[in-house]
């Protein structure tokens, strides 16, 4: 199946946000080879430019370093790795919270409702 | 920076005196490039890709591909996608390879054979006896398993069900080699978008009305190039 994009960001950052997302649920470990431009390419169904694009900006960020020719692979750094976490999971919950806002829901309903919501499991 | 692959210069055509399809048309097109050349129906999108095949001779105006002047030598560089089927109706598939493999030095009959294979065509078929979907699939494989600098697909997807067109996106997106260009003409642009590198929007009368590098739409214009072609090509009621 291609990849599905929104049309109000860029492809290159899409794709980064959902290589990035693999990475860190482990799909690829620390340290594992990540295939190839052309292997991602078609199996997203972009362009393989677009999805070169989005690996170097992986490397900006230091989740990927290429070593050579022998390809790209995940950083062995996990201090990087755990920071990005952080990053993604404040990212999901500002979006939460965003939206509970637009809705009017007060803290208090948050938090009853989070506190609820963990004592069920 | 090396040559571009395709260079059109101030081509003119007129199928009919008075009423001309381009007027002075130039186009230049990189290496490595994916590029979709979209445009409503009838602002002389097939009639570029067959000026640039050699199908039909521009009243004005030079190509130029690979860097040399359009030739009969052209012809061995690009591998063309007609938007309606020529292959002979009585061949059979297997036939079909053998008459590329003979035509074509750039021909891989290995890649024909894997990608036919892949989409569970049988090659003793008939052509004549398979799907009009099938037959387009049957085309685009003997296209894209040549080894060619240009690419010139004129509405490759149109005429099949979408998890074929994924397939042959994600064929074209495989085989294409690094040094060669791909031009796609198509209507279906929601479907080539994340393919392309850069779009030309042709508006009737054969000028280049938009061009630029596919993703940067989404970022500049907050929008898809399918959005921006609606926008751009909208018929006031």
């Amino acid at each position: 199946m291609p990849w599905q994009f929104n049309s109000r960001e860029a492809v290159y950052l899409q794709i980064a946000n959902r290589l990035r997302g693999r990475i860190l649920a482990g799909e690829y470990p620390p340290d594992s080879q990540i295939p190839s431009v052309r292997q991602l390419a078609t199996e997203a169904a972009v362009n393989p430019n677009t999805m070169q694009k989005a690996l170097l900006y992986l490397e900006e960020e230091g989740i990927l370093a290429a070593k050579g020719t022998l390809g790209r692979f995940v950083t062995s750094d996990t201090e990087i790795l755990e920071k990005a976490k952080t990053a993604l999971k404040e990212q999901a919950m500002r979006d939460w919270l965003a939206q509970a806002k637009s809705l009017g829901i007060t803290k208090e309903e948050l938090i009853a409702f989070i506190t609820k919501e963990a004592e069920r499991k | 920076m090396s040559t571009p692959i395709l260079v059109c210069t101030n081509l003119h055509k007129s199928y009919r005196k008075d009423v001309p399809v381009l007027k002075g048309f130039h186009w230049e097109v990189p290496r490595g490039r994916i590029v979709g050349l979209l445009g409503p129906n009838g602002c002389g999108k097939s009639t570029l890709i067959k000026i640039i095949s050699g199908l039909l001779a521009p009243d004005d105006g030079t190509v130029a591909i690979d860097g040399e002047l359009r030739s009969e030598r052209s012809n061995a560089v690009i591998s063309y996608l007609p938007e309606r089927t020529y292959i002979n109706a009585w061949m059979k598939v297997e036939e079909l390879i053998r008459y590329f493999a003979d035509f074509y030095a750039d021909f891989d009959e290995n890649v024909a054979r894997k990608m036919l294979s892949e989409l569970n065509i049988d090659v003793s078929a008939k052509l004549k006896t398979l799907s009009k979907g099938t037959k387009e699939k049957v085309q685009l494989v003997m296209v894209m398993a040549r080894k060619a600098k240009l690419y010139l697909l004129d509405e490759p997807i149109a005429g099949v069900d979408p998890a074929a067109r994924d397939y042959i996106i994600s064929t074209i997106i495989g085989n294409y080699n690094p040094e060669a260009a791909v031009i796609i003409t198509t209507h279906l642009i929601h479907d080539v978008e994340p393919m392309l590198d850069e779009f030309a929007f042709m508006a009737p009368g054969g000028k280049i009305l938009l061009s630029g590098v596919a993703d940067d739409v989404r970022a500049e214009q907050g929008k898809s190039l399918d959005e921006l072609f609606r926008e751009v090509f909208k018929y006031v009621p």
